[in-house]
């Protein structure tokens, strides 16, 4: 696959063994190289659980497919509007040098990350008002529940953002080259491969409690909702150190799974026969007989 | 969208934007470009790029039309309309096409609209599935192979070049390109709806057989041997020509006779999906961008207007309740007909429904009411000498022409400039989402519709954003390794 020249991060093909000096070689010994391993191994690390999740919950029902699909193109629009208006900003900023572009680009990220928000509210809107009117055309046929809508909307939006962050550098992952030659980390694919994976399952996690928050009216939920996206967002610009950056992410994801956990009207108890494998009879039964 | 084509002669294309037609036979085209030289090239490429142009036109048919709409078309007045028990839900799963039909024309609206609403979203996926791979096609020959971006000569239809030196001399040239190629399509058009008119059908059938000729053996061979050349895997001629033989001898069956209606969907999206590429190759990229443009315009009107061709052309064959030529539409549901039945004189010919009960076999267990003996229980009395009708499952049809359209959008998307896979995404993603209102409009006004001006527009617009916009700041952003 070959692509025009673009300025696409670190990995250099520069196979031929170029010397950099000696304070640089341990870090030559720990190059990696880039193959059809890593390749999958990358696609399968960051998108495996969103293509699971797709299998087992969407697929089956054509209407969630549709819903799905509408949610990547409403990221897909608010990522147009937040590209738009970081173009705007960085043209009326092109003749000042220094770090000027790099505010521009924190600039855009936060507008970006407030406005895909702003396209998640938008979206429950739509859905609400789409809910509506499937009820009143069929009453006796269930709709999809606003629950599902959530998960299936924060799942398209995570699909679409992991796609769009990942999917070009994973086809550069596939060519000829080494990565780390000039000193950077040799472990940037697997970074953002784990990053793109956890942006997911926080896509997830945020469109149901947001959407959550939203039905019963608690507004500052939706402000918290926005401060953790930001805060994830503005921690990845701590790049070269990854420690920090993916273990918190992580955590918060975690944090963000309990809350989506129990918002969607799961309990310990029901945790716990879901993992003992016990149904819902036994549960039945094991309420009566108290 | 469009229309017919087949024919002998070098301009034949029959530019027929109906759904309801059958495939059209490509012109033949004769692709040997590039393996004599670039004057040789010149000439071949012309000679190919009228086939392909014809028999393009030939199978695009930009129109989707819900194949039992409702009573007012009385193709489908026939139709039975689907109810599903409330006990066989269950059993339905693995069978998503299982309809409990029973012919009742007379259904009121009110349940009509609901039926239409409810399986809605079946139709809407058994669409997307067909248009998403042939999308995939494209874009993975054109990523891997390289003789489809390779640029060597143009089509007649297009016959002003784009290597000029200033920009407004391009951009004329390209409007130029597009008026020529949109008054073409519009003389075939014309042309299919005349001869569809007074009848022809004898005409239309060979040139629609000539024009799969073309496409599934000539087209198919070119394809075969740039892929070996491109993985670098030799075949021997004898191996080449069992391989094309057996796989144009069947296409010509399934889609112009009888067949399974997994293996006629599978061909007509192969077909759809070679079309497409010899479009990106021979369409230069100014003038494609504008051609896509106009052509859903064209579109538009043709279709919605009173006196277009095409909205002529449905209504003539909805007054002569002929079934539609199967080969060039692509239909997500089946049709068949139930024991002998008694067809209208003037269907005869040319217009036969293609399958067999037989081959439907998944369908059998959809029948529980005793309206359809002949199938299962040969001797149900009370059915003596009742003519059978045909039964038509509820689906829609696109014709071939949006699959190509959209596929040359999504492809010219992944071949042209930095190669750069979020631009083809967000087409792909905004093509499926305008499939998606366009259908949920034919649930609301059941009547035919052009499928491509809302799609082909929201891929334009996605296309030159993502490609401006976006892609500078998710570059960026990923070379800073920033998520947003």
């Amino acid at each position: 696959m070959s692509h025009g020249p673009t300025p696409r991060p670190a990995p250099s093909s520069d196979g031929a063994g170029r010397f950099s000096g000696p304070y640089r070689a341990p870090r030559l010994a720990s190059a990696v190289a880039m193959t059809a391993a890593v390749f999958f191994g990358c696609t399968f690390i960051a998108f495996g659980p969103a293509l699971a999740l797709y299998v087992f919950t969407i697929a089956i029902e054509p209407l969630r497919v549709i819903f799905l699909i509408a949610g990547a193109f409403f990221w897909l629009v608010s990522l147009l509007l937040s590209s738009l208006l970081w173009f705007i900003a960085s043209h009326i900023t092109e003749n000042k040098d220094g770090p000027t572009q790099k505010y521009v680009l924190i600039f855009g990220v936060l507008v970006s990350v407030i406005i895909q928000e702003m396209f998640r509210f938008a979206y429950y809107r739509l859905l609400k008002k789409a809910s509506e009117g499937l009820k009143s055309i069929n009453p006796d046929e269930s709709a999809p529940s606003m629950r599902l809508l959530a998960y299936v909307s924060g799942l398209g939006f995570g699909i679409m953002s992991g796609v769009f962050s990942f999917v070009n550098t994973l086809s550069d992952s596939l060519g000829p080259g080494i990565v780390g030659i000039h000193g950077d980390s040799p472990q940037f694919f697997l970074n953002s491969a784990f990053m793109t994976l956890v942006i997911i399952l926080l896509h997830v996690f945020w469109g149901i409690i947001f959407f959550d928050a939203c039905e019963k009216k608690k507004w500052y939920i939706l402000l918290l909702v926005l401060l953790t996206h930001l805060l994830v967002s503005t921690q990845t610009f701590l790049s070269p150190h990854y420690g920090i950056n993916l273990v918190s992410a992580y955590v918060i994801m975690v944090f963000m799974g309990i809350w989506a956990f129990f918002v969607a009207g799961g309990s310990c108890r029901s945790l716990k026969f879901c993992l003992l494998c016990q149904d819902k009879d036994f549960l039945l039964y094991h309420q009566r007989s108290r | 969208m469009l229309t017919f084509m087949a024919s002998d002669s070098d301009e034949e294309v029959c530019n027929e934007r109906t759904s309801l037609m059958s495939a059209e036979s490509p012109t033949p085209r004769s692709c040997q470009e590039g393996r004599q030289g670039l004057e040789d090239g010149e000439n071949t490429a012309q000679w190919k790029t009228t086939f392909s142009f014809s028999f393009l036109i030939s199978k695009s048919l930009p129109y989707i039309t819900s194949s039992s709409c409702g009573a007012g078309t009385p193709w489908s007045s026939r139709c039975g309309f689907p109810q599903r028990s409330q006990d066989s839900e269950e059993d339905c799963e693995e069978d998503p096409d299982h309809y409990d039909c029973s012919a009742v024309p007379g259904r009121p609206p009110g349940l009509e609209e609901e039926l239409t609403l409810k399986y809605g979203a079946k139709h809407v996926i058994m669409l997307f599935v067909p248009v998403t791979l042939c999308m995939i096609v494209v874009v993975a020959t054109i990523k891997s192979v390289r003789f489809y971006t390779e640029k060597n000569g143009q089509l007649i239809y297009t016959p002003f070049t784009e290597d000029t030196p200033s920009v407004g001399q391009r951009l004329l040239n390209s409007v130029l390109n597009t008026l020529i190629m949109i008054s073409v399509i519009v003389v075939m058009t014309i042309f299919l709806v005349v001869l569809y008119k007074y009848r022809c059908y004898k005409f239309i059938h060979g040139w629609l057989i000539m024009s799969s000729l073309m496409l599934l053996f000539l087209f198919t061979y070119i394809y075969l041997g740039e892929v070996l050349k491109t993985y670098n895997v030799a075949m021997d001629y004898p191996t080449l020509f069992l391989t094309v033989w057996n796989f144009g001898a069947v296409g010509m069956v399934c889609i112009h006779w009888k067949g399974p209606l997994v293996l006629q969907q599978a061909y007509l999206i192969m077909i759809s999906a070679l079309m497409a590429l010899v479009f990106i190759k021979y369409l230069p990229e100014w003038s494609a961008w504008v051609i896509l443009g106009a052509i859903s315009v064209y579109d538009l009107v043709a279709v919605l207007c009173p006196k277009g061709p095409l909205r002529m052309l449905v209504e003539t064959a909805q007054e002569r309740n002929e079934p539609i030529f199967p080969a060039l539409i692509y239909s997500s549901a089946m049709v068949w007909t139930v024991g002998m039945a008694k067809l209208d004189p003037s269907s005869q010919g040319a217009l036969q429904l293609p399958y067999d009960p037989e081959m439907e076999e998944d369908s059998y267990d959809s029948f529980g009411e005793p309206s359809y003996p002949e199938v299962f229980e040969p001797h149900l009395p009370g059915y003596p000498g009742e003519e059978l009708e045909e039964e038509e499952e509820r689906g829609v049809k696109l014709g071939l022409g949006d699959f190509i359209f959209y596929s040359v959008l999504v492809g010219k998307a992944a071949a042209t400039g930095s190669g750069d896979w979020n631009t083809t995404l967000a087409c792909f993603v905004a093509i499926l989402i305008g499939l998606c209102l366009t259908l949920l409009l034919l649930a609301v006004f059941k009547k035919a519709l052009p499928a491509l001006p809302i799609s082909i527009t929201f891929g334009l617009i996605f296309y030159f954003s993502t490609d401006n916009l976006v892609r500078p700041f998710m570059d960026t952003l990923a070379s800073h390794q920033l998520y947003i």
